[in-house]
């Protein structure tokens, strides 16, 4: 969102005279390292140390007692990892979840978007309605719907049941990661509209008048108009709705715990199940090194192959090269 | 800046691991009784036990005026997280609740406990309940509790559907969830999703099938495989061919609005398979069934090896971290002196590990538990328990998948066997 909002301006910067300064005096630079300094540790201490720990005890069979690993088992814990059934269901979870979102949840809130954007009355109290979800936190959203969705007392039954429409939802290994899609869509699809809503109103109506003038109207605004020019806008809300799936653990935690037998399970929830409840801290800190490497070459690769052009302008106004 | 947050999380997994031994304060020695303060974790979290260890603490701080505990009272699933994570960064509390067996085993391993075996009197001790916190002659806890695990049941509904008196055999029980279920009564209330519950049966079913020294012998040769073990899964297996649990079941929390206990306490289904804590339970979390309620063992299995007479079940106990100050051990003795657990008895929390105090159990059902484990011929702790915490998970969870129809007995068994001999390597 930041970018969406920043790069017109940033485009209009002179790139040249910029880039001089920033080399600046030695005084300027020394300043510059002082700020740098707290933040830079904090950030080697909180991110990067830990990954590279968790690196290195993926290289050990561990149980996490007592100071460093010991029993050296070089890649074995990733053959294992790999020759297990438990990852591939979590990847194909994974997928499936992924999928589900840009095909459904995002275009929802697409649609939800463009709808408020419309003159309606109380659009601001819809607005506040639906981004209401987000919120809420992970944990709270977690209980309200296994209450809601038990099968024997739960609201959603008592509602569906008279239109025949019951399920036994997160009970149940069909229909349990659907059942989390669900509220998985409830909490952030509000999110992606407020997104889609802001990228919106940085269009301007001349745009939408010129089209009008030449003929179009309705879908073929929307389509040839609007869309285009929501790119960046829908790019930055899939690269972030990909990375939450990936990390996807507090909902899943508390509806389902991964099951029933495992139907639900993402990589996160096996990787807590190993380290906290088994304590085969080496084989979790693998499937965390795994997460690591998947988020990584997806923000990478999307960056580069799918946001670049978002991002060119931002960062040729600040002097760089990618 | 989400990305920032994807590597902190793929990294929050080490945050557990990270530092080394730290050692807790001492006090200062000779002298003036220095300041003193003892972190206490225990998990009673629901009344009487609650309220018994506030009141057991301000005793103790009065009485040692130098000395002032701090308690850390946590929900069972959030106290293993969080003991899992403090033990792992080398560290321990000075008092905290364990349920002895592998884990704390694994802990003991790692140096972080204390070895108590010469500071305690053992002798008033029942065999049973220190079973589970001695290793090679050392002793780690002392007990606070102990039990069994059992059915517990609703009288009405067995009357309801004809059914005279409680099953002693497996096919008598296998018949009177065929009754109940012909009565449209939910005849079994489970918590499919804590896993833990489930083991219980099959745990039950390879006693009374292998017996108990097959299942032991299981714990060392690291070998689930036998063909008695199998069979366990496959009697499991018919009883879970009945369909008789309650609806989505497999979902379904133990101590939830609408989990595996209040089922039973609000009359939805008949049993629950479940240890000496659950008619507390049932009527914390709902009606409770009150003079309706019976307790009868798990039943025998015909042509089985084990007997009606052994008991599964556990208690708990408390341990010293290895850092605590010598002042945690003379607090221990304080909890489980025979006054002290005399209290605790009579509220009907927990029952007896010392000998001579049977008589302070009051409630009907308990009296009976405490009998059944007092003449009992033979005891296993909790398997998730018994065995290394990654044994005991396997368990848990292919026990789960058994109960799911994802995995076969032969699976179930061949699983186990399979995390058992690699965690043994």
């Amino acid at each position: 969102m930041t970018t969406v909002t920043r790069r017109p301006e940033a485009e209009t910067l002179p790139a040249g005279p910029r880039r001089r300064r920033r080399r600046g005096r030695p005084r300027n630079r020394l300043t510059i390292a002082l700020f740098v300094l707290p933040a830079l540790a904090l950030f080697l201490l909180l991110v990067v140390a830990p990954i590279l720990v968790a690196g290195y005890a993926s290289a050990f069979r561990w149980n996490g007692f007592g100071g460093l690993p010991t029993d050296f088992i070089g890649f074995g814990n990733f053959t294992r990892l790999f020759a297990s059934d438990i990852f591939y269901t979590d990847l194909g979870n994974l997928l499936l979840l992924i999928v589900a979102t840009l095909v459904i949840q995002l275009p929802f809130a697409l649609g939800i978007a463009m709808l408020l954007h419309q003159r309606i009355r109380g659009r601001a109290l819809y607005r506040l309605v639906f981004f209401a979800p987000y919120v809420l936190s992970e944990v709270i959203t977690g209980v309200l719907f296994s209450l809601i969705l038990s099968p024997e007392n739960g609201i959603a039954n008592q509602l569906l049941g008279p239109l025949g429409l019951e399920s036994e939802w997160l009970s149940h290994p069909d229909s349990a990661l659907w059942s989390i899609f669900v509220v998985m869509t409830w909490k952030y699809f509000g999110f992606h509209m407020m997104i889609y809503l802001a990228g919106r109103q940085n269009i301007p109506n001349e745009l939408i008048e010129a089209a009008k003038i030449d003929g179009a109207a309705g879908w073929k605004i929307f389509r040839y108009v609007t869309l285009p020019l929501l790119g960046p806008t829908i790019r930055i809300s899939v690269f972030l709705s990909v990375i939450y799936t990936i990390q996807l653990f507090d909902l899943v935690w508390i509806l389902t715990e991964g099951g029933p037998a495992h139907a639900s399970e993402t990589l996160a929830v096996t990787m807590f199940t190993l380290g906290f409840e088994r304590a085969q801290v080496g084989y979790a800190s693998a499937i965390s090194v795994v997460m690591f490497g998947l988020s990584l070459v997806f923000a990478l690769a999307y960056q580069r192959l799918v946001m670049r052009r978002d991002l060119e302008g931002a960062t040729t106004a600040m002097g760089g090269k990618r | 800046m989400k990305r920032t947050c994807a590597l902190i999380a793929a990294a929050v997994l080490v945050a557990g691991c990270g530092g080394g031994q730290t050692a807790t304060t001492e006090p200062e020695e000779g002298g003036a009784p220095g300041k003193v303060t003892l972190e206490w974790w225990h998990l009673s979290t629901s009344d009487p036990l609650k309220t018994i260890y506030e009141t057991r603490a301000k005793e103790y701080q009065a009485a040692n005026p130098n000395i002032t505990v701090k308690m850390t009272v946590l929900e069972n699933e959030a106290y293993k997280a969080k003991l899992t994570t403090l033990t792992q960064s080398g560290k321990a509390p000075d008092v905290f609740a364990t349920w002895g067996g592998g884990v704390l085993k694994q802990q003991v391993d790692a140096g972080l406990i204390k070895d108590i075996s010469a500071d305690v009197d053992l002798t008033n001790f029942t065999t049973a309940s220190m079973a589970a916190y001695q290793f090679d002659g050392k002793t780690y806890a002392l007990p606070t509790d102990i039990g069994m695990v059992g059915f517990w049941y609703n009288k009405k509904h067995f009357e309801k559907a004809g059914i005279a008196e409680p099953p002693t055999t497996w096919t008598g029980f296998l018949d009177a969830v065929k009754k109940l279920k012909a009565a449209g009564i939910t005849p079994i209330a489970l918590a499919g999703k804590e896993k833990w519950p489930g083991h219980y049966y099959w745990a039950y079913l390879a006693m009374r099938i292998a017996g108990l020294p097959a299942l032991q012998q299981a714990g060392t040769d690291h070998d689930f495989t036998k063909p008695e073990f199998v069979q366990a899964g496959q009697q499991l297996k018919a009883l879970v061919d009945l369909e008789p649990f309650q609806r989505g079941f497999l979902g379904a929390g133990y101590s939830t609005p609408d989990g595996q206990s209040a089922s039973v306490a609000n009359g939805k289904a008949t049993m629950e398979l479940m240890g000496q804590w659950a008619p507390t339970v049932q009527a914390d979390s709902g009606e409770g069934l009150g003079e309706d309620l019976g307790f009868f063992p798990f039943p025998e299995v015909e042509g089985g090896k084990g007997a009606i007479t052994e008991a599964f079940g556990g208690g708990g106990g408390m341990a010293l971290g290895a850092d605590a100050p010598k002042e945690a051990l003379d607090f221990l003795k304080f909890l489980t002196s025979t006054e002290n657990h005399t209290k605790a008895v009579e509220s009907g929390a927990v029952l007896p590990v010392l000998k001579g105090v049977e008589s302070a159990v009051k409630d009907e059902n308990l009296k009976v538990v405490a009998e059944s484990l007092a003449s009992a011929t033979g005891f296993q702790l909790y398997l998730d328990q018994a065995y290394p915490p990654a044994v005991g998970a396997e368990v848990n969870d292919s026990v789960a998948e058994l109960f799911a129809g994802a995995k076969t007995p032969e699976q179930v068994a061949q699983d186990i066997t399979e995390v058992a001999k690699s965690e043994s390597e």
